[in-house]
């Protein structure tokens, strides 16, 4: 069954299009991942799929319900998580707050209960201190719990907004360039855990550079280029596809310099 | 101490949410004055018109955060400048609030013990707040909004949250004020005042309430010192205030306290009582 379907996605900038009628179907439990050259539309989807962006025509649908015009906070409450490309952190807070602040959604505790802490409120917190404390061990950050996050080397930066993202308790994660940056021991820690995200059951989408790490877990595979869709197939017939090469590599002196 | 209670409002608006305000001291105006009215026209009694003047302040905080807090940054600081402004104008011009003559005939009742309750209430409930999700939220608007939005953080309405429980510190600081000089002036609490209390939170240091508090003090006694160490030296008192800010801004941008220092140290022994 498809857990996200985008249809005839379009968006456009002043007079740039930085999409053109994508579509987009994202089966449940799957490993899909967007590649294509720079500039070519990967983050400009994402952006439409969380609600940061309003698509300029098409439609969205999350689970059969049509998302479009709902607000990121709305579209993280229905079960959508994402990481960011240039990592966002809350820098001046530490490791475990960062996750905590993740459960914002799935908690309730307001100005009142804050002031009075009532039981309920302390039970509440303790259950998303615990949470936190387990999410750090699954992804391997709990021993730099009250660190501040800025002051993490980058490949842990990388993983604290993986488990701030599995901390909204999401059903889809869109993961934002994963693995820039990252030496390959990293990148095979990673491709390891995003591999045991999924068997957690949760749906995985993926926009990457790193080569090894795309052939190696996805499931499928979509190209753009140019803000279209060239190519949409499991990782082999990406590899042998034309069109897919062309865009990477070139044919006429017209793309050169944009091999990756 | 009242002071202390303007700067510690400020800082959760400024300092926690990162949300910067320039007429923070329309707050304690709208308090003070209704604080006043309400005890003489409708004869109040003092705790109930303190309190029903903090949450007419908080009412306009309501009402100034829905149209402004849509705004970031500079334009903001500008909207909530033009927002103090309409309100410091509105007062002079109102017959029930005395116009430029201001409201006398305040019965005091605010003194040091009263005003001292007071701080300790505002920093018991804030410490608490800025502990729980609620508070985490605003650090988390201040630190990255887009991310926080990302991570299920409805922005707008907990910018707007802020505003509100800032307004109400400051208009019960107002009243309090009101009722401690028992005489209360449009001019009391125009742009000079909002300056003043912004003053206190940056050199105490921006999100960390204990340093509103002690900038609170220096900004406050300051003044006094220099009076007696020699009269010339006070008739100055902006230049210092003026020169002490560029300092700070060279020596130590973080304030005298920085955000952190306390908090890092209080959360490792929240965690190990609830063992983790």
């Amino acid at each position: 069954m498809e857990i996200l379907e985008g249809h005839d996605l379009t968006m456009v900038f002043g007079g740039l299009a930085a999409l053109t009628s994508v579509d987009i179907k994202i089966e449940e439990g799957e490993i899909l991942s967007v590649i294509g050259p720079n500039g070519a539309g990967k983050t400009t989807l994402f952006n439409l799929l969380t609600g940061v962006y309003s698509p300029t025509s098409g439609k969205i649908y999350f689970k059969k319900k049509e998302i479009k015009n709902l607000k990121p906070y709305q579209i993280t409450k229905l079960g959508i998580a994402r990481t960011f490309q240039n990592i966002r952190l809350f820098g001046e807070m530490s490791v475990l707050d960062n996750v905590i602040i993740g459960q914002h959604c799935r908690t309730k505790t307001g100005i009142f209960g804050a002031i009075l802490r009532t039981p309920s409120v302390k039970k509440e917190e303790a259950s998303v201190n615990e949470k936190a404390m387990d999410i750090l061990k699954f992804v391997g950050l709990e021993k730099v719990y009250n660190e501040k996050a800025k002051n993490l080397p980058y490949g842990k930066q990388r993983r604290l907004e993986m488990a701030r993202a599995l901390a909204t308790d999401p059903e889809l994660i869109l993961l934002d360039e994963p693995a820039a940056g990252m030496n390959p021991f990293e990148t095979n820690e990673l491709i390891e855990l995003i591999g045991k995200i999924n068997e957690m059951g949760k749906t995985i989408l993926l926009i990457e550079h790193d080569m090894k790490l795309v052939m190696g877990i996805s499931k499928r595979i979509m190209v753009l280029d140019y803000g279209k869709k060239i190519a949409d197939g499991p990782p082999e017939e990406i590899k042998n596809d034309e069109r897919v090469i062309k865009a990477y590599l070139g044919e006429s002196s017209r793309r050169e310099g944009r091999a990756c | 101490m009242i002071n202390s209670i303007l700067a510690v409002s400020l800082n959760l608006i400024t300092g926690y949410t990162g949300q910067l305000s320039l007429g923070h001291a329309t707050f304690m105006g709208l308090g003070a004055y209704a604080a006043t009215l309400f005890t003489l026209k409708l004869h109040f009694p003092f705790l109930a018109a303190l309190i029903a003047g903090a949450l007419v302040a908080a009412f306009f905080g309501f009402i100034i955060g829905v149209p402004t807090l849509r705004l970031k940054g500079d334009y903001l600081a500008i909207a909530t400048l033009g927002f103090g402004e309409i309100t410091k104008n509105i007062l002079m011009n109102l017959k029930i609030t005395g116009g430029p003559m201001g409201l006398r005939g305040i019965p005091k009742v605010t003194n040091v013990y009263i005003a001292a309750v007071a701080l300790f209430l505002v920093i018991f409930s804030l410490n608490r707040i800025m502990n729980s999700r609620v508070g985490k939220s605003f650090i988390a608007i201040r630190e990255d909004e887009l991310a926080a939005e990302a991570m299920g953080i409805n922005t707008t309405q907990f910018k707007i949250l802020a505003f509100i429980i800032g307004a109400f510190y400051a208009g019960l600081a107002g009243g309090l004020y009101a009722f401690l000089f028992r005489y209360i002036n449009p001019k009391d609490f125009g742009f000079m005042k909002s300056i003043e209390i912004l003053c206190m939170v940056v050199l105490g240091g921006m999100g960390n309430t204990y340093g509103a508090v002690l900038g609170a003090f220096i900004i406050t006694i300051l003044p006094e010192l220099l009076r007696s160490v020699s009269p010339v030296i006070a008739q100055y008192r902006m230049v210092f205030y003026g020169l002490l800010l560029v300092i700070m801004m060279i020596v130590r941008p973080q304030g005298i306290m920085s955000a952190q220092a306390l908090e890092k140290k209080k959360y490792k022994s929240s965690l190990e009582k609830g063992g983790l």
